[in-house]
């Protein structure tokens, strides 16, 4: 599964009212460490999309949900379950470093 | 592929941005099939944060960061480099087969093997650091900038990545303060000139951040004056380190020698390490220059090294193959 993108006004929808966790990039064209860590996204949405939704909000041109949720350094990638950020992490990271950071929802 | 069936290859590569792309250009182009490691989210290096690089020669222009390396990319692939998105997880580099391991456990083999894993930033060393890091604490003004628009943000540093950022941030910001534990700068005249003459941007002398202020974000800074020892507090929202960086070599620590600060030790006039056909390039090894066009020419370096220690290599086994076994000895008449 592709990681999908989000918008301000399907954020609600998209992630806060999703039926199992999701995992938001939150990113911006002229980041360059958002395109390290974009593809590795796609490969860990391939993995493990059953058990974790994978989307992406453009801050750039979605800035809204990013100020709300206090967003000042990006790639973040925030993880909601049930309306609530319970998992971030911030900066690119290697795949493994990745994949133990999410162990709590792809295992 | 990996090539624990096929034999060990001739050379790969571990690391990219300017020298291992540059090595790896080297290496294709002297049909040595190089394997580049290029890391999962740090190919392309340090330029991959930077926004244009302004003195590397060929581009009178400029040319961006990112842009440069996926051009010496396309370059490297062009002559036959194989290019691996992954990392590095453990190497074993002494004996005459190095063996490479990485982050989806797949295992490398080679004759030789050019180090170019580059740096790391340095961090302040602060007890908040890691707590406020994306939370106003930042190490990357390209990506980051944008989320302190109309704020009053600092810039701790005196070198060109500093001005860089801090030039670079008055496009979004109110007011750039520029924190630097000297009354001189260490940048090259021309960002100096530039950082100067911009009304945006304040210098804080003779400083030095000693502690961050902030529960769940960054709300300050306290600033120790380095000659009187005197403390001030300063209202920033955002904070962006550009005090240096330090050696990549943690993967190598206790294999390939290393300086009392981590760099990897080469050969003086060589990229050769205490381990033959081992070689190192780029930031991994050089405190000195640490430019994008110096670490392409020690890639250069490392790749015309491993391209002779291989012949070399050759040589001595075909030779060694020419030496009768002991059955085939005949005396020679005294």
């Amino acid at each position: 599964m592709a990681v999908t993108p989000v918008t301000d006004s399907t954020f609600s929808a998209e992630v806060l009212e999703a039926d199992k966790p999701v995992l938001v990039d939150f990113w911006a064209e002229w980041c360059g460490p958002c395109r390290m860590v974009s593809p590795v996204l796609d490969e860990l949405s391939e993995t493990y999309g059953d058990k974790l939704k994978f989307v992406k909000l453009n801050v750039d041109e979605h800035p809204q949900i990013a100020a709300q949720y206090r967003v000042t350094s990006i790639p973040t990638l925030n993880v909601y379950s049930g309306g609530q950020v319970v998992k971030q992490v911030i900066g690119a990271k290697p795949k493994a470093a990745l994949v133990a950071d999410l162990r709590d929802f792809i295992g | 592929m990996t090539d624990s069936a096929a034999g060990p290859r001739d050379v790969v590569i571990v690391g990219s941005g300017p020298a291992g792309y540059t090595a790896a250009i080297y290496a294709a182009r002297a049909r040595l099939s190089p394997v580049l490691l290029e890391g999962s989210v740090t190919a392309g290096g340090a330029l991959m944060n930077t926004t244009d690089v302004e003195n590397f020669p060929g581009f009178p222009d400029g040319i961006m960061g990112p842009e440069l390396m996926d051009a010496m990319r396309r370059q490297a692939e062009r002559f036959g480099t194989e290019i691996v998105t992954d990392d590095a997880v453990s190497v074993e580099l002494d004996g005459p087969v190095k063996r490479i391991v990485d982050g989806s456990d797949r295992v490398w083999t080679a004759r030789a093997v050019i180090l170019a894993m580059g740096s790391g930033y340095r961090e302040l060393g602060l007890p908040d650091e890691q707590r406020l890091s994306g939370h106003g604490v930042s190490w990357c003004a390209t990506c980051d900038g944008f989320f302190f628009r109309d704020q009053e943000i600092a810039v701790v540093g005196g070198g060109d990545s500093a001005l860089e950022e801090a030039t670079f941030l008055t496009r979004f910001a109110k007011r750039v303060h520029v924190v630097h534990r000297r009354s001189q700068l260490r940048a090259s005249k021309v960002m100096q000139e530039r950082a100067l003459r911009d009304d945006k941007i304040t210098f804080q002398w003779n400083s030095v951040v000693s502690a961050l202020h902030g529960e769940d974000r960054l709300t300050g800074i306290r600033l120790t004056d380095t000659q009187t020892g005197a403390q001030r507090d300063l209202a920033v929202t955002g904070l962006f380190v550009a005090i240096g960086h330090d050696p990549r070599s943690d993967l190598v620590r206790g294999q390939v020698h290393l300086d009392e600060t981590g760099y990897v030790l080469v050969r003086p006039g060589s990229t050769a390490t205490n381990l033959p056909g081992v070689f190192a390039a780029g930031d991994l090894v050089d405190h000195t220059y640490r430019q994008a066009v110096t670490a392409a020419g020690t890639g250069c370096q490392a790749a015309l090294d491993a391209e002779r220690y291989l012949a070399e290599l050759a040589d001595a086994q075909a030779d060694a193959a020419l030496v009768p076994s002991p059955d085939d000895r005949v005396s020679l008449p005294a």
